[in-house]
């Protein structure tokens, strides 16, 4: 069978909200609100949204103003550009591309949670003075 | 802060606390080496360690769910370490990008008052603070400017890292410093419109940040100050 993939062409203005239960591809400009619950939404070169986004994953080649909400990852590609807040476990941000906003990247279950990963993070005090740093590479340094 | 893994009876190398494998001399032995690669420039990335940096990192993990403002430009694998092995949540206010549109515009003069409008109701909202070198950038009305801003989004406790240059230039480019493990940055760099260089002393600092206290501050070889800032309770 020959599956075709749902798309928005160029030419094509939403005002409203817009749902679905398959991949989209939005190439045209849709303001309002995006739900794709278990489906991957990818914003092409030419797509403009002004919308709050809800979907799987989102591809952003194009322009997004409005947060994003993804609950397997979002990822802005070169030239890609995104002004809000996403949400999301994973998230990658291409050489090239704008973002501006915020990135909470945390399970809503984990917010809070005592058992982190790397939990050999501890909290360091100042030496009383300057040591060799056990990696010493460019910078010899100095307390001051 | 760096431990030498053990397999089959051989030293295997030196692994961060993230477990991300460092660079090392070809014989094994001595410190972790300076690496520098070829940029896509044509230029060099060079890789220095930071102590104020490990120190901050630690001190950020150690708060649970800890939102981190970063002033500098978005970098995708900062994004990634600081979001998941850091476990924080990261704002990212790209001032560097607000210094080169002013700079193209030839109104860097009127920075500080652009700067009074930004990070509206953001008072206390923030457990951490990654200036990078933004304040070489910047005139001392706007880094006035800046400072109290930095001051009121700190929640007590809150931490403020930042780099000073402590020379002259006329490098007309920034620096990207993208983490490279919890004790290594690499410096990208790109191009710049703005050339000014402000070259702030020692009491200049304290002027500017008078109301935090001075959790450590370090004098690299090259001239660069590292300071890590903590607001009082």
């Amino acid at each position: 069978m020959n599956e075709e993939l749902a798309s928005i062409g160029k030419s094509i203005v939403i005002n409203g909200e817009l749902s679905g239960s398959e991949d989209l591809t939005i190439e045209g400009r849709v303001d309002g609100k995006i739900e794709l619950r278990d489906h991957v939404l990818t914003v092409g070169p030419n797509g403009r949204i002004k919308a709050q986004v809800s979907a799987k994953a989102v591809v952003v080649l194009g322009q997004v103003t409005g947060n994003l909400i993804a609950t397997e990852k979002v990822d802005i590609k070169e030239n890609g550009s995104v002004e809000g807040d996403i949400v999301s476990p994973r998230v990658a941000i291409a050489d090239g591309s704008h973002f501006r906003g915020s990135i909470d990247m945390q399970k809503k279950d984990q917010s809070s949670s005592v058992e982190r990963p790397h939990s050999t993070f501890k909290a360091e005090k100042p030496e009383a003075k300057a040591s060799v740093p056990a990696a010493s590479v460019t910078n010899d340094y100095a307390r001051v | 802060m760096l431990s030498i893994g053990q397999h089959n009876g051989k030293l295997t190398g030196l692994v961060s606390r993230f477990g991300r494998p460092l660079a090392r001399p070809e014989n094994g032995n001595g410190p972790v080496v300076t690496e520098s690669r070829p940029a896509a420039a044509g230029g060099v990335e060079p890789v220095h360690s930071s102590k104020t940096l490990a120190q901050f990192l630690s001190m950020v993990f150690a708060r649970p769910a800890a939102e981190l403002v970063d002033l500098g430009p978005v970098i995708g694998s900062n994004v990634a370490f600081l979001g998941e092995r850091v476990g924080c949540k990261i704002h990212v206010e790209d001032l560097y990008r607000d210094i080169e549109r002013h700079a193209r515009e030839g109104t860097l003069d009127q920075f500080g008052e652009f700067l009074g409008t930004r990070f509206p109701a953001r008072a206390r909202s923030a457990d951490a603070v990654l200036c990078w070198d933004v304040f070489d950038y910047l005139a001392p009305p706007a880094a006035a400017v800046l400072a109290d801003k930095v001051k009121r989004m700190l929640r007590p406790h809150g931490l403020m890292l930042a780099f000073f240059g402590a020379r002259a230039s006329d490098d007309a480019r920034y620096t990207r410093f993208c983490i490279e493990d919890e004790s290594h940055l690499r410096a990208r760099y790109y191009p710049s419109a703005c050339t000014r260089r402000w070259v702030l002393q020692n009491r200049d600092i304290n002027f500017l940040f008078a109301g935090l206290e001075i959790f450590d501050s370090l004098l690299l070889k090259s001239g660069v100050r590292e300071i890590l800032f903590r607001k009082p309770l």
